[in-house]
């Protein structure tokens, strides 16, 4: 029995499991459109490599991984290409991004796939592969996997981590799948596991998903896999990858940093499953389990073709009389989805119906007492009363003192909170703002370095013509030695004078190594360096920890 | 656009401070039960006229004045300011204590959540440097007392209709153990003469005094069992009291009071339990909140001893809740992943 740690802090809300998790997960449908946006994950949008009008078959690459941080998107099934534009997706701000659109014919006719064997296969092509079948976490953070499977640059991995956790009230796609196909998890593991050179491969699974815990273990020894599966105490966000990683190995991930620092990669279930459907079958990532709860009939989980619209599987688990809106994800941490009619895409996890019922709104907001229990139930250890102060008097600067990019908004301390306030909404406020500014800065100092190379050039032409000037005039000077001497010294004098000038200009600009470098070579520079800029920007986008 | 949860713990602010008067209630029974009808009168009138201020301030302030109103923080400055005072005291004093609680300390810094100092404190701050005379008139316990005021003459009392027939104020007022060995001590007495000729001095504190104490702890570890306080600022209050006391004990028994005496005084448990652990004006750090209470223990004692005035708690309280922004700076807890020091 693998001995257990505590993570600070954490929740226990009313489950609402049970409502999903005893049907089998029903088989994708097909509905007669698909809009299937191209950012479906963190990083650089994939680019469409198809035309309108295009026939596409089922598992078709229809726009391609656009750079390291970025996935490939497929088509989820076979049909026509009936629009390439901006289209409802499910975001929080409601704003429309480009999408795919797909008019399916029925057929669901697949493109020739099959496996690779992985065995074989180089590290890097495999992570390539990876990235072309579209995969990224399922977990909810959708972070591209063919990165979190690259060891290299960072310490090795000693452990890999498969998440079963699941701590999001309501939601059971991941109990089911563990439940249904666990020897496939198993094996998307394993290659996992493979890939990341861990000794040690663990899986945590909280404790009110028996059957799934069982299922897990009879796989396992099937299959002859050295996997630890342990059942963990249901506690809210035992998923988070800092939080699992601490129940499970006792390391504390470093504050700003990531499970990986201390030599732990954490995956979703779900992901490992998706892995094991792509590299033993060839089959990209065009669906997920997606649980449909809350106020529907039948509450269930679907396996749901990527860019089904989410008010048609509403309609598929019944839907009701009264239905208030949507949550994608869960109560904790998901969000109301303001388009019922957003697609549903890989970090779709649940498809949550409310009702004033079960969800009535969030009573008034009151005034901050400083009560400090959000401060017992924070697992990152933070101080949220002070964090909403700093994030509601805009000073950002304290607030990031106050390890504010610590905050992984599980939602702890706006669920406990006696004033109702919703906390979680000001720490991603405060957030954003901070990575709008970084950015702002970002660019105005690519403008500013720009400008001064601009100020230096004109400075080194000035030089390069005086000096110039001064050699012409010494070879005139020896071409007509007629000149008085008197005549000469001035004009050396004048010559030493611009010499100076230009000599102590050059003195006050800082030095470059670009210095003498031939002008197309130095825009070049420019350039890259620009590039490189953008580059920085891209991978410091957020990474949140996989969840569930 | 709100994302935060979609699902609430059943919490709130009334519910908090329903909870902290609910602990305060044995305390009350006891008070009553030892020192007659006077308090419940003033807890009541202290009440209405918090409620009546609070929702003035509300109206003036253009706040909504339901949700604030129902909230039960008016009610609980009440009561603290009202058990605070001497159980007799008139009701123009309450006024004028809950004038300043809840329309200066409260209001005029911006309300519920943003008052730096404890509003009932600086209530009873103003009425004990205004009105000495008024404040030290405390009821004499019924133990002793030689007059059992009823709930109609101790009505008469408060409002201003003046005492029973043939009753002389010193038959149901006396001074509080406190002030009796602060008198005393003034008039070159030793603590051991002070103890053998008054009649105040009960097992521990005072008669009928320690009983409302041993209530108030009852209450307070309730408050925090409850998880409504947490135990750092009781036990390092009482600690600071305790220490400091007993190291003024230990070096002259005879002119400075025991540590168990200065903690069996009701004003040091319902400051300890009711009064420092204020969250608003208290400071939020584990660290912060011992540095806190151990210093306004350490105070207490000091201003009872040394001090111009009957008792500190009020004093101390104020001049740390002073402190609390400093405390809370320097006392920030690691955050989960932060390297050690």
């Amino acid at each position: 029995m693998r001995e257990l740690h505590r993570f600070p802090g954490g929740v226990h809300p009313s489950e609402h499991k049970a409502e999903s998790s005893s049907r089998p997960i029903h088989e994708a449908f097909i509905p007669r459109k698909l809009v299937v946006p191209v950012r479906q994950h963190i990083g650089q949008p994939a680019k469409p490599v198809v035309e309108l009008g295009d026939r596409v078959l089922k598992g078709q690459m229809i726009a391609e991984a656009d750079g390291y941080v970025s996935t490939a998107i497929h088509a989820p099934s076979s049909g026509i290409i009936s629009e390439i534009g901006l289209a409802k997706v499910p975001h929080p701000s409601g704003l429309p991004d480009l999408c795919i659109s797909i008019e399916t014919d029925g057929k669901d006719e697949w493109i020739a796939h099959e496996g690779v064997d992985w065995r074989i296969m180089e590290a890097a092509a495999l992570r390539g592969y990876v990235r072309d079948m579209g995969l990224a976490g399922l977990g909810g953070a959708v972070f591209p996997s063919s990165i979190k499977l690259d060891p290299a640059g960072g310490p090795a991995i000693h452990t890999l981590i498969l998440n079963g956790g699941e701590c999001e009230p309501w939601i059971t796609c991941d109990d089911r799948l563990m439940q249904e196909r666990a020897e496939e998890i198993l094996e998307g593991a394993r290659i996992m596991q493979h890939l990341l050179g861990a000794q040690t491969l663990l899986a945590g699974i909280e404790d009110n998903k028996q059957e799934a815990i069982a299922a897990m273990r009879t796989a396992a020894e099937k299959l002859g896999l050295d996997i630890d599966i342990t059942s963990m105490p249901t506690l809210y966000p035992g998923g988070g990858g800092k939080q699992i990683t601490k129940t499970l190995t006792g390391l504390d991930t470093p504050s700003g940093g990531r499970t990986t620092d201390v030599g732990v990669q954490v995956f979703n279930v779900g992901t490992a499953y998706a892995l094991a459907r792509a590299i033993l079958h060839g089959e990209p990532l065009i669906s997920r389990i997606v649980t449909v709860t809350g106020h529907v009939l039948r509450p269930q989980n679907f396996e749901v073709l990527i860019g089904t619209q989410m008010s048609e599987l509403v309609m598929h688990a019944g839907d009701r009389e009264a239905m208030t809106g949507i949550i994608m994800g869960g109560p904790m941490m998901g969000f109301d989805v303001p388009n019922l009619d957003a697609p549903v895409v890989k970090s779709t996890n649940c498809v949550l119906a409310k009702s004033e019922e079960t969800f009535p709104p969030r009573p008034r907001e009151m005034p901050c007492i400083r009560c400090t229990q959000c401060v017992s139930v924070c697992p990152a250890v933070l101080q949220p009363q002070e964090l909403y102060w700093f994030a509601r008097a805009r000073n950002f600067g304290k607030a990031q003192e106050y390890h504010l990019f610590d905050c992984i908004e599980c939602g702890c301390c706006s669920y406990v909170c006696p004033s109702h306030i919703p906390l979680v909404d000001y720490y991603r406020f405060a957030k954003s703002e901070i990575w709008a500014r970084e950015k702002e800065k970002r660019s105005s100092d690519i403008a500013r370095e720009r400008h001064e190379f601009h100020l230096f050039r004109i400075e080194r032409e000035k030089k390069e013509k005086a000096a110039r000037l001064a050699a012409k005039a010494q070879t005139k000077k020896t071409e007509a030695p007629t000149l008085a001497p008197e005549e000469q010294d001035a004009k050396k004098k004048l010559i030493a004078e611009a010499l100076a000038r230009a000599q102590a200009k050059k003195a006050s600009i800082t030095p470059k190594n670009t210095d003498g470098l031939p002008e197309e070579k130095k825009t070049e520079i420019a350039e890259i360096e620009a590039r490189r800029a953008k580059i920085r920007e891209v991978a410091k986008q957020p990474v949140e920890p996989e969840k569930h | 656009m709100a994302t935060s949860t979609h699902v609430l713990q059943k919490n709130s602010v009334s519910r908090v401070m329903l909870l902290v008067l609910a602990c305060l209630i044995p305390g009350i029974l006891t008070y009553a039960w030892q020192f007659g009808w006077g308090i419940v009168i003033n807890l009541v009138w202290a009440s209405i006229l918090a409620l009546s201020l609070e929702a003035l301030a509300l109206r003036l302030r253009n706040f909504p004045i339901k949700p604030f109103l129902s909230d039960g923080s008016a009610i609980v400055t009440a009561w603290l300011l009202a058990l605070s005072l001497p159980p007799l005291a008139p009701w123009w004093l309450t006024l004028v204590g809950m004038i300043f609680a809840i329309g200066v300390a409260k209001h005029l810094y911006g309300g519920l959540g943003q008052n730096i100092f404890n509003p009932a404190m600086v209530g009873f701050a103003v009425l004990i440097i205004s009105f000495p005379a008024q404040m030290t008139q405390w009821s004499a316990p019924l133990a002793i007392a030689g007059h059992h005021l009823g709930f109609v003459e101790s009505l008469a009392v408060i409002f201003g209709g003046g005492l029973p027939d043939g009753v002389a104020l010193d038959a149901i007022v006396s001074a509080t153990p406190l002030d009796t060995v602060r008198t005393g001590l003034m008039q070159q007495h030793t603590l051991g003469e002070i103890h053998s000729y008054s009649h105040i001095f009960g097992s521990l504190g005072g008669v009928g005094n320690e009983w409302v104490a041993a209530a108030y702890l009852a209450g307070g570890l309730t408050l925090w069992a409850l998880r409504i306080i947490s135990w750092h600022v009781p036990v390092a209050f009482l600690l600071g009291i305790w220490l400091t006391a007993g190291f003024l004990h230990w070096g002259d028994a005879g002119r400075y009071a025991a540590p168990w005496f200065q903690i069996a005084a009701p004003s040091a448990m319902l400051g300890a339990f009711f009064i420092a652990t204020d969250p608003v004006s208290g400071s939020t750090t584990p660290i912060g909140r011992l540095i806190f209470g151990l210093a306004a223990g350490f105070l207490t004692v000091i201003i009872r001893v040394f001090g111009g005035y009957p008792d500190g708690v009020a004093f101390s309280i104020l001049l740390m809740n002073l402190c609390v922004p400093l405390i809370d700076a320097y006392t920030q807890p690691r955050v989960f992943g932060e390297p050690r020091k």
